[in-house]
């Protein structure tokens, strides 16, 4: 079973890419506000992510997902059902 | 001004500078006046339509037209109200019942417009223990559906098996309780499912499949039913939505099934139940359409003849092209430059086409997207290409500067 700080530090590493700009990134940073991915750009990360941790990860969680955070807690529920 | 309209400066901003830039407003075109199923006025310019989908060219077809005044005078213009109450004319059963033995399915339900078709299947089909594993490159009616309804919605990459299977075989168990989707045509690229081996995907793993056949019907298949024809799987497909805003030269939508039960969920769909039901006129027309569609090899042979032409002589000047010959071909155009220039450029020289902006354009480059239509002429697609050429000449010069 993998820690949250293990799943925040491998989707720091998954999102780095998408960030034009070299930022910090927190459990607090925002996905879209900060780092500048649009909504296609988010879906794409969404397919990386599952190939990354070998998990469905439904869209359907996108509304409720803001900061990084947010998404990795989102996954440690996934991982942990799966 | 409302601040509830704020939000939106940002996108006119964007909209405004790239009109600067080109003189040309890509959305916000007029057409001024309809000359014919291949002709328009378009800001003040006549010139040839090649991105209306209008792939048979039926828009003009005199049995066609004469079947929708006959039906507005008799029937009159609207029906004012849905399917549900008082909007089901004994012509939207006939058309359900025509579109089922066309396609040897034993239902069909009829949608007010193919977006609307998509909306009420995609919503309702699946619930919340099912789950969508749809092709990335969907249309937004697919997306929109998704969004109404509360199944687990994943994506797989575009035309990708590998990647399908991947995913099926994540999903376990739910697998079997799965709708996959996938198109027959893909709108912007003009490429294909693959859907042989989707289908034996699906088959392995126990899921549904549905294809939206909006831009295959007509098109593809001896008798134009769709890529599902032309693959030979019509018993192994669950679902076919489509539109008749496309080969049929009309407004509207519907859904087929192998299964007799898609009658069951007629009244369980909210796109289906609440809102008005197609006019008489539309009905008419449509009805006349899917039986010159069903005989109309020639007109298949014309549009796909048209389709040679125009891809061979874009393949000649060099562009890079989405896919395969189709009755759509996108032009993809660098990343760099400035799309809406070349996109007014042809319009200059009396060609409209669809200008696709990226997120829209799969891949992220801007797209000119041409559609064909069989009722274009071979003198028509040879003006199409001498205004590419000028389009080719500028991208040049663009890349040299």
């Amino acid at each position: 079973m993998q820690s949250k700080e293990e799943i925040l530090d491998q989707l720091f590493e998954l999102i780095r890419p998408y960030s034009e700009q070299p930022i910090e990134f927190s459990e607090q940073t925002r996905i879209m506000d900060d780092v500048g991915l649009d909504s296609m750009k988010v879906m794409e990360l969404v397919m990386q992510i599952e190939d990354h941790f070998d998990v469905s990860v439904p869209l359907n969680i996108l509304p409720d997902v803001n900061t990084i955070g947010e998404f990795a807690n989102h996954l440690e529920k996934l991982l942990q059902d799966s | 001004m409302s601040i509830l309209l704020d939000k939106f400066r940002l996108l006119e901003d964007k909209r405004a500078a790239l009109v600067a830039r080109s003189g040309e407003d890509p959305f916000h075109v007029v057409v001024e006046k309809v000359v014919s199923s291949t002709e328009a006025v378009v800001n003040g310019r006549k010139v040839i339509m090649v991105g209306t989908n209008n792939y048979l060219g039926l828009t003009f077809d005199p049995d066609c037209v004469a079947a929708a005044c006959k039906a507005t005078r008799e029937e009159g213009t609207g029906t004012t109200g849905s399917r549900m109450a008082n909007g089901s004319y004994a012509a939207h059963v006939a058309l359900e019942n025509e579109l089922a033995a066309f396609f040897n399915c034993p239902a069909a339900i009829v949608f007010s417009t193919g977006y609307i078709a998509n909306l009420g299947v995609l919503s309702t089909l699946t619930g919340p223990d099912d789950v969508i594993l749809m092709d990335a490159d969907c249309h937004a009616s697919i997306y929109d559906g998704t969004r109404l309804g509360s199944a687990q919605v994943i994506r797989f990459r575009h035309n990708n098996i590998e990647d399908l299977e991947k995913r099926l075989q994540r999903l376990d168990e739910k697998a079997s309780r799965t709708l996959v989707v996938v198109e027959g045509i893909y709108s912007m690229l003009g490429d294909r499912a693959p859907l042989r081996e989707i289908v034996d995907v699906k088959h392995r793993y126990g899921a549904s499949l549905l294809v939206d056949e909006a831009h295959s019907l007509g098109v593809l298949g001896e008798h134009g039913r769709g890529l599902v024809e032309e693959t030979e799987v019509e018993s192994e497909v669950d679902f076919i939505t489509g539109t008749f805003s496309k080969s049929l030269g009309s407004i509207g939508g519907f859904c087929v099934s192998r299964f007799s039960e898609l009658e069951h969920m007629r009244y369980a769909m909210r796109p289906y139940t609440f809102t008005a039901s197609s006019s008489p006129s539309l009905i008419a027309s449509t009805r006349q359409a899917l039986q010159i569609l069903s005989r109309g090899v020639d007109l298949r042979t014309k549009l796909w003849d048209n389709a040679t032409r125009l891809h061979r002589g874009l393949t000649e000047m060099g562009f890079d092209l989405g896919a395969q010959i189709s009755p759509v071909i996108a032009v993809k155009l660098p990343v760099e430059g400035d799309p809406t220039i070349m996109w007014g450029e042809l319009l200059s020289q009396g060609i409209y086409v669809n200008l696709v902006l990226p997120p829209a354009a799969p891949g992220g480059n801007p797209m000119l997207r041409c559609s064909l239509s069989a009722a274009h002429s071979p003198e028509q697609i040879d003006a199409v290409l001498r205004a590419f050429a000028v389009v080719s000449e500028k991208l040049q010069l663009e890349h040299q500067s």
